[in-house]
């Protein structure tokens, strides 16, 4: 175990900074992970970025290739991979869940190339939450908030970031820092886990949430079960849930004319969007309550059939504060998780 | 007043007057009720009203307008504009409406669960009379606190364009494209919405973020030009917490600067002012403010 | 540092040749830059066709394995990115990548068994490169029946390969019949599934089915009437893709991508789908 006193974190910011590009949640109006510079209104004390961290991975907008036309032949341009290391500092245990839900998705076989040389260049270093608060539900989807996965883990407590290594990207990252860190004794770390775990226990969310109720065998009993008629009604159609979510993965693939050439772009997509399924001949997901559907059951039910039962949410809870109709899966959890034989 | 709401939406049910009731049902936390449409007498028990109901409810009246019947919805008073203004419209029907005005006491804004004081829509409030109902329920509390809603507006304005424009950079490069504002707003009410067509680069989806930045939000502003009440539900819902409503106030005060004092919503009637051009009297439609 | 690149980059295909099938099909033969064929496939695979700037769409592959001299697409005009296609000429470039999805079980379950292919319009396209498969290895199956129909005479594609090749082969019938009647037609006149149940196939066969949703719809109906069970009756099912190798999460029914798990499905696997397709 290492440490660096709090004051000091700027001169540790600098340090990584030297190497490799650093992002790391930074207040500009609001709290997002953003690239770190001196003088940068770094923010570590708010729990939830707005946006997850998945866009180091998997980012909004990325050029897959360029491609040239010339009277009736093209000539295509791959983009090239991301080749410089970076970091991303500060990750909570959900939003580091949330990367290895991606990872199940984009480096299983078919492997995505863009995605898995973001994954090698990027070093993650995880931070566990001091300060859970009541909308967070980690706990139910099996993350521990006060020991989260990540190539470091740091803690920030008593003053001082303790900090970890856990993988050998991290140990080389650690490494490279060995001026700035000290060896430290775990007791406050071990405290605060001890802390964390206590705060978590007595979330509303935390526990009860009847999870046991999704599973395979019911895949098409819950994809009939009625209360899908009024779940859905106040959906606005929007992506806020999808966009602010560390596990929402699809794309879609699109071109823009630069004028000269055409970029083949991919993007977040929703699938609460009503054009997300649209085909020449119709829509196979005709209203919203199928699109509503489709999200949850994705998370709760077809993402866990295809990966071992686990399920594609991480209870990180920023569906719960930004849905702007107060819609979110908890809801839909409770709602759904009723047993029918009950 | 909420055990009032209860009792005289079960009535107006039970009895046959509406076939469902709009209105806002009980969340996991205080602060997080939802809108919810209400068929049944037992499901009114959820029924909820205090000042975590921010919702604007009238804009879901466009898709209650197409199923039978009458629908009892539950307006505040900033709220009923934006009836009026889709009944203009023609996107709801009056008569397919049951309109419970209910009193408003300003509208709690809400960070990670915890109460952050009044919304800022409240604090420079004006509408604080239902301009359409069917019956009243409830008193108003006034909210407003000193100083004018185009406060904020003006001082952009005062703004050395590169500091104005770094202020709008600095808002509108947060946007992650949701739609959210988009999709909340009640004069955001085509069928169709040009974001949504394939033909154009404008598809929903960013390709080059500078889109948001530059383009979207101003195109939006401008299309509810004179349509827009200013019931500021696009900030509320932004995730990323953009100020959009100063976008919308922008054009409000140039448009009353320009056209005289317009107050969208304020009856079904007076056209709008980018509607109804008069050579003799309105402004020049060329004017183009001198730039900083 | 991984040089592999990624598979959502196509690689360059020359259109060598153009057949006018139909007034709205043309069959388009694509070989790769280096003058070969592009990848191997099974039948029942597609993949994904692209004009820059225009789309990029998922298409069956026509041709059969066997064939190595490059992939034939049959291709019904039907949207942007079609009738771009359709307005190209011979010499011109696209986008290829693939080959993608399961494939007809042509070289597991179908030998040996008596086989029922049914088609519908441009469904004769991916049926048809288990039709060429079959043809090239005529031994290792048994009796073939196809049953195809289209709107109209017009309509039937590989109408001259079906008359002269087709029907020639060893224990093979065909069975054609176009929705109204023409007066240059002398052959049935009705839509599939009741041609189908005219025709009462003995249910020794394993049957492929592939065509418009509806049509599959009627005429699963008829092979369960005819007392044909689930298991022998293999189907296509189509959704709008946009990756093609199961990531992009938009074509998938329940847990299923119909681009990585499909687009061929025995029909029992298809009743423990949602119904949303």
């Amino acid at each position: 175990m290492l440490k660096i006193a709090r004051e000091n974190l700027p001169a540790l910011f600098a340090a990584i900074a030297d190497t490799a590009a650093l992002y790391l949640p930074i207040r500009k109006g609001a709290v997002n992970y953003a690239q770190w510079s001196d003088g940068a209104d770094v923010d570590l004390d708010t729990l939830k970025t707005i946006a997850s961290p998945k866009d180091f991975f998997l980012p909004q907008s990325e050029t897959l290739y360029t491609a040239a036309l010339a009277g009736n032949k093209i000539q295509l341009e791959a983009e090239p991979f991301v080749d410089e290391p970076f970091v991303v500092f500060g990750v909570k245990g959900c939003d580091v869940r949330g990367i290895e839900i991606l990872d199940k998705v984009y480096l299983s076989d078919p492997v995505d190339r863009f995605y898995e040389a973001r994954r090698e260049k990027g070093t993650i270093v995880s931070m566990a939450c001091a300060e859970p608060q009541a909308t967070c539900f980690c706990k139910s989807f099996g993350v521990d908030a006060a020991n989260p996965a990540g190539d470091v883990v740091t803690w920030m407590a008593d003053g001082n970031l303790f900090w970890e290594a856990q993988t050998e990207k991290g140990k080389k990252l650690t490494e490279m820092l060995s001026n700035l860190l000290t060896s430290a004794e775990r007791s406050p770390v071990s405290s605060q886990q001890k802390d964390i775990r206590q705060k978590i226990d007595t979330l509303p969310y935390s526990v009860g949430l009847p999870l046991d109720q999704f599973k395979s065998e019911r895949l098409l009993e819950l994809f009939d079960a009625p209360q899908w008629d009024s779940l859905y009604r106040t959906c606005l159609a929007c992506g806020t849930c999808t966009f602010i979510c560390p596990t929402c993965q699809c794309y879609d693939i699109k071109d823009f004319n630069t004028g000269t050439c055409v970029k083949r772009y991919r993007c977040w997509d929703s699938c609460m969007y009503s054009d997300f399924t649209l085909m020449a001949h119709g829509n196979p997901r005709k209203t919203q309550k199928e699109r509503f559907r489709q999200r949850f059951m994705h998370k709760l039910v077809y993402y866990p059939d295809k990966n071992d039962g686990e399920y594609s949410c991480v209870g990180c809870g920023r569906c719960v504060n930004k849905c702007p109709a107060s819609l979110n899966i908890v809801k839909v959890i409770k709602s759904l998780g009723v047993n029918a034989d009950v | 007043m909420q055990e009032q709401m209860r009792i005289r939406a079960k009535e107006l049910l039970t009895g046959g007057a509406v076939q469902r009731v709009l209105g806002w049902k009980k969340g996991d936390f205080p602060y997080n009720p939802e809108p919810a449409f209400f068929t049944t007498e037992c499901e009114l028990d959820d029924l909820v009203y205090d000042r975590f109901c921010a919702a604007n409810l009238s804009g879901y009246m466009v898709e209650a307008n197409k199923e039978d019947g009458k629908t009892l919805v539950f307006l505040k008073p900033c709220d009923t504009y934006s009836f009026n203004q889709l009944t203009k419209e023609h996107r709801v029907s009056r008569d397919k409406a049951w309109i419970i005005g209910v009193g408003c006491e300003g509208n709690a804004a809400v960070e990670e669960m915890q109460e952050t004081g009044l919304l800022e829509r409240c604090k420079v409030c004006t509408k604080t009379e239902h301009k359409v109902f069917d019956e009243l329920i409830g008193e108003d509390v006034k909210t407003r606190e000193e100083g004018d809603r185009f406060e904020q507006v003006s001082d952009i304005e005062k703004m050395p364009p590169d500091e104005r424009f770094d202020f709008w950079q600095g808002q509108l490069s947060r946007c992650i494209r949701c739609n959210a504002c988009r999709n909340v707003c009640p004069a955001c009410n085509c069928r169709k919405c040009v974001f949504d067509s394939g033909k154009y680069d404008t598809e929903q989806k960013a390709n080059v973020t500078t889109f948001e930045e530059q383009m979207f939000h101003i195109i939006r502003a401008y299309h509810v030009a004179g349509r827009c009440t200013d019931c500021s539900e696009c900030s509320r819902v932004c995730p990323q917490g953009i100020d959009l409503h100063l976008l919308n106030r922008k054009v409000i005060k140039d448009v009353n600067e320009l056209y005289g004092e317009f107050q969208a919503g304020n009856d079904v009637e007076t056209p709008g002012p980018l509607t109804d051009y008069d050579a003799d009297s309105d402004a020049d439609p060329s004017v183009v403010y001198e730039r900083g | 540092m991984c040089k592999t690149p990624d598979l959502l980059i196509p690689q360059i295909g020359v259109i060598t040749d153009i057949r006018t099938e139909t007034p709205d099909v043309k069959t388009f033969k694509i070989i790769g830059a280096d003058g070969k064929k592009p990848f191997d496939h099974m039948p029942g695979q597609c993949a994904m066709l692209s004009v820059p700037g225009v789309g990029e769409a998922m298409f069956s592959i026509t041709s059969s394995p066997t064939n190595d001299d490059g992939l034939l697409f049959s291709i019904k005009q039907c949207g942007t990115l079609t009738d771009y296609l359709h307005a190209m000429e011979v010499g011109s470039e696209v986008t290829i990548r693939g080959p993608y999805g399961n494939a007809f079980p042509v070289d597991t379950v179908l030998p040996g068994q008596n086989l029922l292919i049914i088609a519908g319009g441009i469904g004769l396209a991916p049926v048809g490169s288990v039709v060429r498969y079959v043809f090239d290895n005529r031994d290792q199956y048994g009796s073939v029946d196809i049953l195809y129909g289209s709107r109209s005479m017009e309509d039937l594609v590989f109408f001259e390969e079906i008359e002269k090749t087709w029907r020639t082969q060893p224990d093979t019938k065909v069975h054609l019949t176009i929705d109204r009647a023409q007066s240059e037609w002398d052959g049935h006149v009705g839509f599939v599934p009741d041609y189908l149940k005219e025709l009462s196939f003995s249910t020794d066969k394993t049957a492929l089915v592939c065509g418009p949703p509806i049509m599959i719809k009627f005429t699963l109906d008829a092979l369960l009437g005819l007392g044909f069970k689930k298991e022998q009756v293999f189907t296509t099912l189509e959704l709008r893709m946009k990756c093609g190798i199961g990531k992009c999460g938009r074509c998938n029914i329940g847990s299923k991508y119909i681009c990585k798990d499909g687009p061929v499905f025995r029909c029992d696997e298809i009743d423990a789908l949602p119904d949303e397709y």
